[in-house]
């Protein structure tokens, strides 16, 4: 579906620089994967996409509060980033908030240490910015779609929250956007972590569920501390990054960093998206993918999605820390957590149509 | 003697097949494929492949360009069979209008971007 026109081009272009910015999250996360810097993008995303799963979060809310120390270092050079991007675009920010502002100001409230809310605010911006686009141009049919494959998905029993099909760009779904108004809720449990002065001792009513969410948590923690470590490191990958070349190539620029963060071949990945998308293209010499025909980022990003969850999550224990490997001609993906293998369908594309001239 | 009561299940039976219960997994014969390509400009063209044996590609071709409105071919593939291939992008559509059908949804393979 070629959705792009002349029409959108100043929204993309701003787009376009705005993901310069954007892709230093999660930069930051590959450097210090507990900080809650990098995991607002998608933290908030989880608490987006299944609301119900409150434990995740909070999980992860006391593990920000508690390593509130350790990550003082990255926060401050993300304000700045933070404020050279309001500089950047002053009123886009502004024009985009709207509801988004109640689960921030949460954030501030409810996370012991503030570092995560400078992030956020980007993040959500980004993705406002992101749903925005969308809602101008997507038309039912494509939400349509999402929605078919979602039913799929969930009819395969993949739909996991942990998953990546969650984590790595669901932040851009617009379903956060409307459970967004839940999130709050996920927030409001973490105030008051420790044990021991339960409010509801002083008081005559009963404890609620999110009370005794939180004390759950506060002793599991205080018992063994290296839940707070070990688990919870999520699996990021920077958006893709597509430039347009000329007026019917696009240009997918950080394919090689997308690949290596999969740990996954470049051609692997490259046979994919071509043999998904129908089209062809090339690498150029910055180790570029040219890809014949107009996409845009949220395209590409539902390809690699499907890539991911076929290649690289472990179908058990959906983990993305799997090997790929080759033997007799069929890929077998070895799970490095769990230690499961299963062979993965070869790449094939299919029909293709004649499009275009024929050649004599 | 043998206990009844344990044969009655393996719980360490294969459970069959979690794709489509067909023979061969992974191939590409027990899936319909729907996929779209880029013509030029916002032009795309739809394709449908792999209809099971028991429709007829032809009555299903005119069905969907009454129902979707567009035109669409019937395209000879030597390795593809028969294929269907529809203007626009009808992928949502179609995936619909063959679950309503009665296609199992599993068994559709929605491409594309």
């Amino acid at each position: 579906m070629a959705s792009e026109e002349p029409l959108f081009d100043p929204s993309l272009k701003k787009r376009k620089k705005k993901a310069v910015a954007f892709i230093e999250d999660p930069l930051g996360a590959e450097a210090d994967p507990t900080t809650p810097a990098p995991t607002s993008i998608d933290n908030h995303t989880t608490n987006g996409d299944a609301v119900d799963l409150g434990p995740t979060t909070l999980h992860e809310q006391f593990k920000q509060s508690q390593n509130g120390g350790p990550e003082n270092g990255q926060p401050v050079d993300e304000v700045k980033e933070d404020d050279d991007f309001k500089s950047m675009f002053p009123e886009g920010l502004k024009k985009k908030k709207k509801k988004k502002d109640i689960p921030m100001d949460l954030d501030l409230g409810d996370d012991g240490s503030g570092a995560a809310t400078p992030t956020t605010a980007p993040a959500v911006s980004e993705d406002l910015d992101f749903s925005d686009i969308k809602k101008k141009k997507k038309s039912t049919k494509k939400k349509a779609m999402e929605d078919f494959e979602k039913e799929l998905n969930d009819a395969k029993a993949k739909d996991d929250p942990e998953d990546i099909d969650g984590d790595d760009g669901e932040h851009l779904n617009d379903i956060d956007e409307a459970d967004l108004g839940d999130d709050p809720f996920a927030h409001g449990a973490p105030t008051g972590v420790d044990a021991g002065t339960e409010p509801w001792l002083t008081s005559d009513r009963d404890y609620t569920y999110p009370e005794l969410l939180q004390r759950f948590y506060a002793s599991l923690h205080a018992s063994n501390p290296s839940l707070l470590t070990s688990t919870g490191k999520r699996y990021t990958i920077a958006p893709p990054q597509i430039l347009r070349e000329g007026n019917k190539r696009s240009i997918f620029a950080n394919v090689a960093d997308i690949c290596k963060r999969m740990h996954r071949q470049p051609e692997h990945v490259i046979q994919f998206l071509f043999a998904e998308m129908g089209t062809t293209g090339s690498v150029d010499g910055a180790g570029r993918l040219v890809i014949k025909g107009r996409f845009q980022p949220k395209q590409v990003e539902n390809v690699l999605r499907r890539y991911i969850v076929e290649y690289v999550t472990c179908k058990t224990c959906k983990s993305p820390d799997t090997l790929l490997t080759k033997e007799n001609r069929i890929f077998f993906m070895s799970c490095e957590s769990c230690g499961s293998r299963r062979s993965v369908n070869a790449i094939k594309s299919g029909f293709q149509a004649q499009v275009g001239r024929r050649k004599q | 003697m043998s206990v009844q009561n344990l044969t009655a299940f393996d719980p360490f039976a294969d459970e069959g097949d979690p794709l489509g219960g067909n023979q061969d997994v992974g191939s590409q014969q027990n899936y319909l494929h729907i996929r779209i390509q880029q013509r030029n400009g916002r032009k795309t063209l739809t394709t449908l492949q792999g209809l099971p044996k028991e429709y007829d590609p032809k009555k299903l071709l005119k069905a969907f360009k009454k129902e979707f409105a567009c035109n669409g071919t019937l395209v000879d593939d030597e390795e593809m069979g028969q294929v269907i291939q529809l203007q626009g992008d009808q992928r949502v559509k179609i995936a619909n209008f063959l679950t309503e059908e009665g296609i199992p949804k599993n068994t559709i393979k929605l491409h594309g971007f």
